[in-house]
């Protein structure tokens, strides 16, 4: 200890000791108060004789979900619904971040274009986008979809047996087995591969200078998985044919409207914004880097992709992080247009069982967990292209 | 959205955090304090409660609501109108954010037993019921199977739905809508097939369409939706004045008191209305309220017939009939206990 003293008020002199102080009184508050917030809580929910606990979620949950990517039926518990809903809600936000990451690249290299027309599309793309909220476009897509496409009696069919009305999009599908699973499994085992064996083969050129064609390795390395696992567990191939019964088509796989309306809605409006980003991000890498790449003889295409966005991405992605965040978290409005997400079964959970407390726990921390999965992912990501521009 | 989770969760916080209102002090000395009833009601629901163009809110809930007031004030018109939907319509009654939820809310045993929680007596015998369009030439709910239903979130519709559907066997896809605008142009745009909530409600949807013939609400009734007035649990008097007050809604209209007749009934001679309408004895005082108490009632909002009438009955656009809300002397449900 530095003070020397033997009065102990001296020691609230030393930089240290404050330090270490502050912090424990900051964390005594913290807890002190949910400790008081849980206790004060508990305590009035008794009094009240309002239920308490999760032992709700082992309940069965008695209703029934339109969508679901596990098998869920009625008498699964409460637990299982909310799994479900959770489900749809990363499956729709990760489709829904890809549209927007794609539209937003592509509309934000328009919006720089030298070609009035086009930037000043992709302005107006994005002004319209920008400044409506999302909950209106939510609305608006879906009340186009509905009244745009026939009811499904009326069904239109632009191809056969592939069937489109207000009530989805309805293509016939495979009979799905474990053995299809395995040869999903291989196709993406493949993709990496194909990666692997391009990313190998440039630092091989790039190392030899000799120049030899690389696609029919990538090719292979993308194929062969899929083909050997084909060959190997020989998935039948049963087609789930669609059928048009008295008010629904049954079979095939069917996307639904509200699942489209909220995919459309919230791809454009974020990729909005994202196409905001990336103009930032390309604007700010300086114009001496196009000058340079010009004068070694690339071209505008190959300038842009291997000069000027790698550069940006450094300025790109940590606003990109927030962009994804808020479009996950946005999903949440999906209840209005009827897509059963998280929020929505959580809802009906509360309703049934009046444990609104615990309800909004559990969404509250699985927002939290996903976001924060989100936020690390695109940190390691964002370190990671920061150390290539070293 | 998010707002109206954040709404709910801090209802359910305050619920639970204030030094409640139930608990420590009674509701009466609360609600004359404040001068007003605070009465949660639905936001938009014709022939329930709704805000006319005048910002007015009309129908039945709410008039159970303004025979409340009347009973604790002489005057109708000391309500203030807290629109809830059905996701926060429990936890703002058990913050004490409201002191009676008058809102097509159907009494259930764990409602009952789990929320802290007291129902009065039943203002509507409802069921859910299922409604098509014409064209589909539906006789009977055992012909919808492979139908898409939509639905609104959190009530019991989900589970009746599902408890009257599995035991038959019937496949049906549901559709699920928080917002009641979405959820009723999904109907009307052919996105469902079917669409089902109480049979009142689904009059009231149909009330609204472009062309109300179009729609043929199917005869099976597929669960007892018993509607009632709730209030916050121990708080026994406060409780009474809400049951009393619907009680003497129904009663008045078994002895044929009418807000035109009531002054000349104070003249009658049948003990039990002198009783009630304060002539003699000192019913009112058991329930710390004034004497005239019930003559307020209907001097100042009718009967219960006047009430459905007004709002829900033949003439209205609802065009309900009384079916089971008919007094019990004419074979319907409704029973008054004695005012003695």
């Amino acid at each position: 200890m530095a003070s020397s003293s033997s009065n102990p008020l001296r020691l609230l002199n030393d930089l240290r000791v404050r330090a270490v102080l502050y912090q424990v009184v900051a964390v005594a508050l913290v807890v002190g108060v949910g400790l008081y917030l849980f206790g004060n809580v508990s305590r009035k929910l008794a009094e009240q004789n309002i239920a308490t606990g999760f032992a709700y979620l082992d309940r069965p949950a008695g209703f029934v979900i339109s969508q679901s990517f596990i098998a869920y039926e009625s008498g699964n518990s409460y637990a299982r619904a909310l799994l479900v809903g959770i489900l749809n809600t990363i499956f729709v936000s990760v489709f829904a971040v890809i549209l927007a990451t794609t539209l937003g690249l592509i509309v934000g290299i328009a919006r720089l274009s030298r070609n009035p027309m086009l930037s000043l599309l992709a302005k107006l793309y994005v002004e319209a986008l920008r400044n409506v909220p999302l909950l209106l476009y939510l609305f608006l897509w879906y009340a186009l979809i509905v009244a745009v496409f026939p009811p499904v009696r009326e069904a239109w069919q632009p191809i056969p047996e592939v069937f489109v009305s207000n009530g989805g999009l309805i293509v016939p599908s495979l009979r799905w087995s474990p053995a299809h699973s395995g040869v999903l499994l291989a196709a993406l085992a493949g993709v990496v591969l194909a990666f692997v064996v391009a990313g190998r083969l440039r630092r091989q050129r790039v190392a030899t200078g000799i120049e030899r064609p690389a696609w029919p390795f990538v090719l292979l390395a993308l194929l062969l998985p899929p083909l050997l696992a084909t060959l190997l567990l020989q998935p039948d191939l049963v087609v789930n044919w669609p059928e048009k019964g008295r008010f629904r088509i049954t079979g095939g796989v069917q996307v639904t409207p509200e699942f489209t309306a909220l995919l459309v809605g919230l791809g454009l409006s974020s990729s909005a914004g994202i196409a905001e980003i990336v103009r930032a991000g390309i604007l700010s890498v300086g114009r001496g880097q196009w000058e340079a790449s010009r004068s070694v003889g690339l071209r505008d295409g190959q300038t842009m992709r291997l000069v000027v966005l790698p550069q940006a991405l450094r300025v790109i992605v940590p606003p990109l992080t927030s962009s994804y965040l808020s479009t996950f978290k946005n999903s949440s409005l999906a209840i209005a247009i009827g897509y059963p997400d998280l929020v929505m079964v959580s809802n009906t959970t509360m309703n049934q069982t009046g444990q609104a407390i615990e309800g909004i726990a559990i969404f509250m921390l699985v927002y939290l967990g996903m976001s924060i999965s989100i936020s690390l992912f695109m940190n390691w990501y964002n370190a990671r292209v920061a150390l290539v521009e070293r | 959205m998010i707002s109206k989770i954040a709404t709910l969760g801090f209802l359910a916080a305050v619920a639970a955090l204030a030094a409640s209102p139930a608990s420590a002090q009674a509701t009466l000395d609360v609600v004359k304090k404040r001068g007003k009833v605070l009465c949660g009601v639905s936001p938009s629901s014709a022939g329930y409660s709704y805000a006319d163009d005048k910002g007015v809110r009309k129908g039945f809930d709410s008039d159970v609501c303004r025979a409340v007031s009347s009973a604790v004030f002489g005057a109708p018109d000391k309500v203030e109108f807290v629109p809830l939907n059905t996701n926060i319509r429990f936890q703002a009654l058990q913050s004490g954010e409201i002191d009676v939820l008058s809102r097509q809310t159907t009494m259930t045993f764990s409602r009952d037993n789990s929320l802290g929680l007291d129902f009065g007596p039943v203002v509507f015998y409802d069921g859910q019921g299922l409604m098509v369009n014409a064209k589909l030439g539906v006789k009977s709910a055992s012909e919808l199977s492979q139908a898409a239903i939509c639905l609104l979130p959190g009530t019991t519709t989900l589970q009746n739905l599902e408890d009257y559907f599995k035991p038959r066997g019937i496949k049906y896809e549901s559709v699920v809508f928080e917002d009641n605008n979405e959820w009723r142009n999904a109907f009307f745009s052919g996105r469902c097939d079917v669409i089902t909530t109480d049979r009142s409600d689904l009059a009231s949807v149909r009330a609204v369409a472009n062309d109300p013939k179009q729609f043929v609400i199917l005869p099976e009734t597929i669960s007892k939706e018993p509607l009632a007035p709730v209030v916050r649990q121990n708080d026994s008097n406060w409780k009474d004045i809400v049951s009393w007050s619907v009680y003497t809604l129904i009663a008045a209209e078994e002895y044929g008191i009418t807000q035109a007749n009531v002054d000349e009934k104070l003249q009658s001679k049948e003990p039990e209305v002198q009783r009630m309408l304060g002539v003699t004895g000192d019913l009112g005082k058991m329930l710390n309220l004034d004497n005239k108490w019930a003559y307020n009632i209907i001097k100042q909002n009718g009967n219960y017939g006047e009430l459905f009438e007004r709002s829900l009955g033949e003439k209205t656009p609802l065009g309900l009939t009384r079916g089971p809300n008919q007094l019990w002397t004419k074979g319907g449900l409704l029973y008054s206990p004695p005012f003695r």
